[in-house]
């Protein structure tokens, strides 16, 4: 069976976000009110629930908060990427978010790495994978 | 605050759990028949005494579960309620009913879980594309279907490498001491011939030279997927008296939820039963040292693990140690999942995985457990773990 990668279907709210990796910048969300970052992408933020946020362009940098080496593939569409550098991001804003780990070995990892993002181009979508910093 | 402890569990049911299920396949409505006539003949009540149930979601009808269920058995019910908590749900059910009980809105409640196949549909649907990944969402407008799905972190066993992962940073790892936990939960297994693994006992480095499947985990250190199903009678005090076994009240609860993907957790070591356990000791006036067995929702080793942990039976950061001072057997100094749990013993399918657990402890403190029975059971702590241990709920369970 030929499986697809599944892509991002970008939503009203998270739009800046997915066009923002397209021109390869991190767009992040910040309250207004209470300052917290927000992330993913909402109409409300998470901090305070104030609806006065406002998009900034970040640098991306962060550490790695986690990760593992999925050694099967946790579905069938990742079948041809095993093993999956799966990652967990700390932006240095404080948020964290779902990765992959590109252009490392899985035994150079660990946790606390610095890492940069890389703007990884996966069929339409524009997807934030990130590399050793 | 909460229960005054007056509901109890007064009867249990459970089918044997096998990885291939050969059997007549049952839709979720004739096991929930099945499995309410089991339970009620184990507690010696009769149809005509419920008057209430706790469902998860079925199959059959993607809403009005509760009505769909109280039709097809005949039952006319003031209250009704479908938990939607993962794993959690089942334990989460049982103290739904102590409260409504307690409320005086009703004094028998059933709770089920079925988990044999369905029969095959003649006419079958094309599958859903949005629910290729499991549990994870696939839906426009899901979280999960943009910022998981994309990159791989789908299903649980990502989720758990990943809380895993950073436990060992933090705090240190021993993957002995986590295999332990598969090993003595599997010889707990031996006394339990509805286990999938029964008859076949394993050592720690058969765990660690098992596959690995996401670091750190091993395949032995991750559920068996198989068939079964459960269901317990949740009755008032006064029903109570009535039945055959000795009654196994419900003396606190707690629940707690935080969020779907790990990812966002605020300290992914820190998993949401330390409040719902607290909550559960707190309403109770039990401590964790009054406790004789802990029937702990076990996907994972790591799951296990920081319940051990965020419970309160050890200081945050020494359930390595704890693990590997204490005997996790029936006949040990720490008796936990002493069915075998969900590694051993397998975990049902739909939700049913999660009621294994306060069936075993309701066994064990009726006095029922052969081959497997822990000497002088009068309490335990059950808990439940839905999701990437996104919301967790505990049970204190104490015998009259």
């Amino acid at each position: 069976m030929v499986s697809i990668r599944p892509l991002p279907i970008p939503t009203p709210n998270s739009e800046p976000f997915w066009n923002g990796l397209a021109n390869h910048q991190v767009n992040l969300q910040q309250c207004n009110d209470c300052g917290a970052w927000v992330f993913y992408p909402r109409s409300h933020c998470n901090g305070c629930l104030s609806p006065n946020l406002t998009w900034r362009k970040v640098a991306g940098n962060g550490t790695l908060y986690t990760y593992t080496v999925a050694r099967r593939p946790t579905a069938p569409q990742f079948i041809d990427e095993t093993p999956q550098l799966i990652a967990v991001v700390e932006l240095n804003e404080g948020v964290r978010l779902n990765s992959v780990m590109v252009n490392v070995l899985p035994e150079a990892l660990f946790i606390g790495m610095p890492v940069k993002p890389v703007f990884h181009q996966q069929d339409s979508a524009t997807l934030l994978y990130f590399e050793p910093a | 605050m909460g229960l005054k402890g007056s509901a109890a569990i007064s009867g249990v049911a459970d089918y044997k759990n096998v990885r291939k299920y050969t059997g007549k396949r049952k839709f979720f409505l004739e096991q929930w028949a099945e499995l309410t006539q089991m339970a009620l003949a184990d507690a010696g009540l009769s149809k005509h005494d419920v008057d209430g149930l706790c469902c998860a979601a079925i199959p059959e009808s993607a809403m009005f579960a509760p009505a769909t269920i109280a039709e097809y058995l005949g039952l006319q019910v003031n209250f009704a309620e479908t938990v939607d908590l993962g794993g959690a749900s089942s334990v989460s059910m049982i103290w739904r009913a102590a409260a409504a009980i307690e409320m005086g809105i009703c004094e028998a409640v059933v709770c089920a879980a079925p988990g044999l196949p369905i029969p095959s549909n003649p006419n079958p649907l094309p599958k859903d594309p949005s629910r290729v990944y499991g549990s994870t969402s696939a839906k426009w407008g899901s979280p999960q279907a943009e910022y998981d799905v994309p990159y791989g972190n789908v299903a649980q066993n990502a989720g758990y490498a990943l809380i895993a992962q950073r436990y060992a940073a933090t705090y240190g790892y021993d993957e002995r001491a986590l295999a332990k936990i598969a090993v003595d939960q599997r010889t707990n297994a031996q006394g339990n011939p509805k286990a999938v693994f029964f008859g076949e006992p394993i050592t720690i480095d058969d765990v660690l030279q098992s596959k690995m499947i996401a670091d750190p985990l091993h395949i032995l250190e991750i559920v068996m997927p198989c068939a079964g199903g459960s269901a317990v009678v949740v009755v008032s005090e006064r029903l109570a008296k009535k039945c055959q076994h000795r009654p196994v009240y419900v003396t606190g609860f707690g629940e707690r939820l935080t969020t779907r993907s790990v990812t966002y957790a605020d300290d992914m070591t820190v998993s949401p039963v330390g409040p719902a356990a607290a909550s559960a000791f707190a309403m109770s006036g039990k401590k964790p040292k009054d406790v004789d067995v802990l029937e702990a929702y076990d996907c994972y080793t790591i799951t296990v693990l920081l319940t051990i942990e965020d419970s309160g039976f050890c200081h945050k950061g020494e359930g390595i140690t704890f693990v590997k001072e204490n005997g996790l057997t029936f006949n040990g100094s720490f008796p936990v999942n002493t069915h075998g749990g969900q590694l051993g013993a397998g975990q049902a399918a739909g939700m049913a995985g999660g009621m294994s657990q306060p069936v075993e402890g309701v066994r064990q403190i009726m006095g029922r457990a052969n081959g497997r029975q822990v000497d002088n059971c009068n309490a335990a702590l059950i808990t439940g773990t839905g999701g990437i241990m996104s919301e967790q709920s505990a049970i204190i369970l104490e015998g009259a």
